[in-house]
């Protein structure tokens, strides 16, 4: 028999100590101890929090919902890359890449995200499409309430993602911030909206 | 040009006198390469990978990028610096260390990378080429891992077009001249070069002369950056979205190989595949950017039967029943169409025989003769022609062929020829055209019609090629003269139809007077044989008529019922919509079409991107491919006829493409006499101006749609005239002239041309100049025009 076989022999194992017999019982003592553990719990502090009514802050860096990010006057950062995509090990995100047209800006530059699905049925948010990100535009946030009663619930679109509106922010498509380009969002010139951009450029 | 071969193209020419073998040390390995192979190719041939962007072993070397630089020492004498290994041929004794073993040459491909990174922009996450890039894959293999640059970038105003489909993003360009150099000596189209010096330098396009070619795309192909990128595939996908199937073109029938990118069921672009025997590594534009059609939104679903005047959609066992009620027992004929894969012709050859008992099947949507459909019969059925044909022919006659618009890879590779060793070609054609220029060919203007005395003057070897049309079928005793001329001289008939199916649709008896495997109809022992091979009592011993007849006998009512598989009646010469209102129209399509309207049970079909299947090329080789959409739902029209059989009683077992295949490949080829060929006399000119007209590559055909970025780069609609006619009718360049005929008229400008005295060219089925349809008018016919509107 070759020393693998022997090694996978189990008629060579003895299973002596795990026994069910009553030999082996500890003395009063010691289970007095065992109990007064239990006892002495009763007065500590409780860790359990009464979820969902009470919700405990994450730690900081909590890998979370993802969030697709904005520039200050409220344009898309992503640029439909699809960098998310190729980086994620779970086959979890969707691009769909679009044009930018001075009609209907999304995002600085000539590209941006038409279609943007995360499914969380697959997503193990190991924030690879984090790092992968060349605009900053993919971040996670630290919201982990993601249990749905539909598995199409859990594929969330590029709505669901983006980031809410900050003070300042317009909602995309607008034309860019007066007297700017796409160079002059990524220096972070641009630190807000202006008028001009409402209502994608049009006055009302 | 090169004088130098690589392995590659060299299996695809002449047997020649053997070669001088070179022996040379690469990396400290021995290798034996023919003379005149470059450095950078017998690497190649060891394993070694030599970094290079401006190399293409189709193009001539040009040493423009520089990335390849290796040190090289000949008996003992080393040049004192790296040399480009893409402009150096071998050379008995030479030593040559590539970055693998020489330090020196490392750091100077290092050197190369970082010059070219200057100013590249680093844009790869906008830029389509990410991820299949050669900048940066090299960069990556044989860049240094940090920059040290701390400029700022050159920039341009991004994306130029320069061309409706071709943008050019110029900060991206390492000017390695691929592009240009493609245009140049492939192409033939000189429309972009290099302008500026230094790092200004950048692709530009003439101002007057857009970069109008058919095969534009094969640029962006070969671009080893994101320079160049195509309009309709701009930010779509990356590759590792892609599923990569290898297609067949279903375009013309040159039978190109191309690569099928699918993204989720959903085709996104289609590169050329490589095939030496076939379209090297190059295709047309028509082949690489019009497939939208597979994925239009009005694509028939599901089948449609007409009630009470009214199509409404209906399950496949009721429709299935009502064209069954509606042909069995009926004098039905079918019209097949030029798209069919060969499987599926096959199945319209074999359902007409055995479910119809008719041999009335015809595969031409287009004008016709009998002397072609003796032809076909006589000479084309089961012969075999092949691009090497044209690599050692001596003489190339092209009559009733424009190949640049009718057969663009037959183009390429006779142009190859014809800078390569000035191949001699003739072109018996009434309008000097400019593909008939870029091939240098000897124009015979000759009037539509009167082919047959042009060719009956030439004097060909048994090394010459005639090059036939399917427009010759127009001009009466023209094919006659072919079969004359090439008796006499011992030169190859080729025979070039426009549509990828009409070779194989012969082939596999989808015509009257022949049956599968070139059986004649005519002969009653080739029909016992396929009646014992498709296990079927007897088979209709009469030979079938041709579509023109098939129409006439609808109108007349001796065809009671109509099988139609992707036809357009109005491809043909007078097509009669009493015959399509009185019969019974079973038809076969993926999108609403002109027999839409009179159709009474449709059913759905497959695109080509969604069965497999075969076309078979103008040489006569079979081109299979394989299904590239996976989840497609549409089947095949072998298998909707096969279905129907059963519905009818009378089934032909046909499962599939692959069954038909099979089943192709077991009923074999006729191996008895075949059809013989009785010549026909050509006829008179008629008075007045005579018609010249063939399709442009880009038109109004149905599977150009929602392609606005390909119709872009298409042809003006223009009438050509000659200088003398201009005159006579007193119009100059851009001036209207109309053209008009008993059934309609069409307005065109004109443009001076090397065109026959007599002769007005108009394209046959431009965007807004249907002169086909509008006019009713064949190549030849007599037509009024005058100035003006």
């Amino acid at each position: 028999m070759s020393d693998l076989a022997k090694k996978q022999d189990l008629s060579a194992v003895e299973y002596t100590d795990i026994s069910i017999g009553n030999e082996n019982a500890k003395p009063f003592l010691t289970q007095l101890k065992g109990f007064w553990v239990t006892f002495a719990m009763m007065f500590r502090k409780v860790n359990t929090v009464q979820y969902p009514e009470v919700k405990e802050p994450t730690a900081a860096r909590f890998h979370g919902r993802h969030q697709l990010n904005r520039h200050p006057d409220g344009l898309e950062k992503c640029i439909g890359c699809e960098l998310c995509a190729w980086a994620c090990p779970a086959d979890a995100i969707l691009v769909e890449g679009g044009h930018n047209t001075d009609e209907l800006r999304y995002s600085p530059g000539e590209r941006f995200g038409a279609v943007y699905q995360i499914n969380y049925l697959r997503c193990i948010f190991c924030g690879l499409c984090i790092e992968a990100c060349p605009t900053r535009a993919l971040t996670m946030t630290n919201e982990y309430e993601l249990a749905d009663d539909d598995r199409a619930k859990l594929i969330f679109e590029k709505s669901d993602l983006l980031a809410p509106l900050q003070p300042g922010m317009i909602e995309a498509p607008h034309p860019y911030y007066p007297g700017t380009d796409d160079q002059d969002y990524y220096h972070g010139k641009v630190k807000s909206s202006h008028p001009s951009q409402q209502n994608n450029g049009q006055v009302k | 040009m090169t004088t130098v071969d690589s392995g590659r193209t060299e299996s695809a020419m002449t047997p020649k006198a053997p070669v001088e073998q070179i022996n040379l040390i690469i990396d400290g390995f021995e290798v034996t390469v023919p003379k005149g192979t470059l450095v950078i190719r017998a690497a190649e041939q060891l394993g070694i990978q030599i970094p290079r962007f401006c190399d293409h072993p189709l193009l001539a070397p040009v040493g423009a990028c520089r990335q390849c630089l290796v040190d090289i020492e000949i008996n003992g004498r080393a040049f004192p610096k790296p040399q480009a290994s893409c402009t150096i041929p071998v050379e008995n004794g030479m030593i040559v260390k590539t970055q693998l073993t020489s330090e020196v040459a490392q750091k100077a491909q290092e050197g190369v990378m970082e010059l070219l990174l200057v100013n590249h922009p680093l844009d790869c996450p906008v830029c389509d080429k990410g991820g299949e890039c050669p900048l940066q894959n090299q960069a990556m293999s044989t860049g240094q891992s940090e920059s040290r640059f701390e400029g700022t970038k050159r920039t341009f105003e991004k994306p130029v077009n320069i061309s409706s489909q071709v943008l050019l993003d110029r900060e991206r360009c390492i000017l390695c001249a691929r592009c240009t150099r493609f245009s140049e000596e492939i192409a033939g189209d000189a429309f972009i070069a290099l302008n500026e010096r230094g790092a200004l330098q950048q692709v530009g396009i003439y101002e007057k002369d857009p970069f109008e070619s058919y095969f534009s795309g094969n640029t962006v192909q070969i671009c080893p950056v994101g320079a160049l990128t195509g309009s309709a595939y701009r930010f779509r996908s990356r590759p590792f979205d892609l599923v990569s199937t290898p297609s067949v073109c279903e375009h013309c029938a040159s039978g190109c190989s191309l690569r099928t990118d699918v993204r989720r069921n959903k085709t996104l672009r289609r590169l050329a595949g490589d095939d030496s025997n076939v379209n090297e590594e190059w295709n047309c534009d028509k082949g690489r950017w019009a497939f939208q059609y597979t994925m239009a939104k009005d694509r028939i679903a599901n089948p449609l039967i007409r009630e009470n005047g009214q199509l409404r959609e209906a399950s496949w066992p009721e429709a299935l029943a009502a064209a069954a009620a509606g042909l069995k027992g009926k004098r039905t004929g079918v019209l097949v169409g030029g798209r069919s894969t060969v499987e599926d012709a096959y199945g319209y050859a074999k359902f007409a025989r055995v479910a119809l008992n008719t041999n009335d099947i015809d595969f031409r949507s287009r004008p016709h003769s009998q002397e072609e459909t003796d032809f076909l019969a006589a000479h084309v059925v089961g012969s075999k022609v092949n691009y090497q044909d044209i690599d050692t022919a001596d003489h190339v006659v092209l009559v009733g062929f424009e190949p640049e618009e009718e057969s663009p890879i037959i183009f390429l590779r006779i142009r190859k020829q014809v800078t390569r060793r000035s191949l001699e070609v003739t072109a018996i054609t009434p309008y000097q055209s400019r593909g008939f220029k870029k091939l240098n060919a000897n124009a015979v203007l000759t009037a539509p019609g009167q082919e047959a005395a042009a060719l009956n003057g030439l004097s060909l070897t048994n090394k010459s090629m005639i090059i036939s049309g399917e427009r010759l079928a127009e001009s009466a005793g023209g094919l006659s003269a072919v079969v004359q001329l090439a008796n006499k001289s011992g030169a190859k008939i080729a025979w070039v139809p426009r549509r990828a199916g009409e070779r194989g649709a012969i082939e596999v008896g989808a015509i009257g007077n022949l049956l599968p495997g070139g059986r004649p109809v005519s002969d009653a022992t080739a029909r016992v044989d396929l009646a014992a091979a498709w296990g079927v009592d007897s088979l209709p011993a009469e030979i079938g008529k041709s579509a023109d007849q098939i129409l006439v006998a609808a109108n007349a009512g001796q065809l009671e019922a109509l099988v139609i598989g992707g036809v357009d009646p109005f491809d043909m010469q007078q097509p009669s919509v009493n015959a399509l209102e009185k019969t019974f129209i079973v038809s076969l399509e993926m999108r609403p079409s002109a027999i839409t309207e009179f159709a009474d049970v449709i059913f759905p079909i497959a695109a080509v991107t969604e069965k497999s299947g075969s076309f078979m090329s103008w040489a006569g080789t079979s081109r299979s491919f394989e299904k590239a959409a996976p989840d497609a739902d549409h089947r095949s029209d072998a298998y909707v006829l096969s279905i129907l059989s059963d519905a009818m009683g009378t089934p032909i077992n046909l499962t599939g493409s692959k069954a038909a295949a099979k089943e192709i490949a077991a009923v074999g080829s006729w191996d008895g006499a075949r059809a013989t060929f009785t010549a026909t006399q050509s006829k008179n000119l008629h008075e007045g101006v005579i018609l010249a007209t063939w399709r442009h590559l880009l038109d109004n055909g149905s599977l150009q749609a929602n392609e606005p970025n390909l119709a872009g780069t298409a042809r003006k609609n223009l009438a050509r005239v000659s200088a003398k006619l201009a005159n006579e009718l007193g119009v100059k360049n851009g001036d209207l002239v109309t053209v008009s005929t008993d059934r309609g008229s069409l307005a065109l400008p004109i443009e001076v041309s090397e065109i026959l005295d007599g002769v007005i060219w108009l394209p046959r089925n431009g965007v807004g100049a249907e002169s086909l349809r509008i006019l009713g008018a064949l190549n030849g016919d007599g037509v009024k025009v005058r100035k003006g509107i």
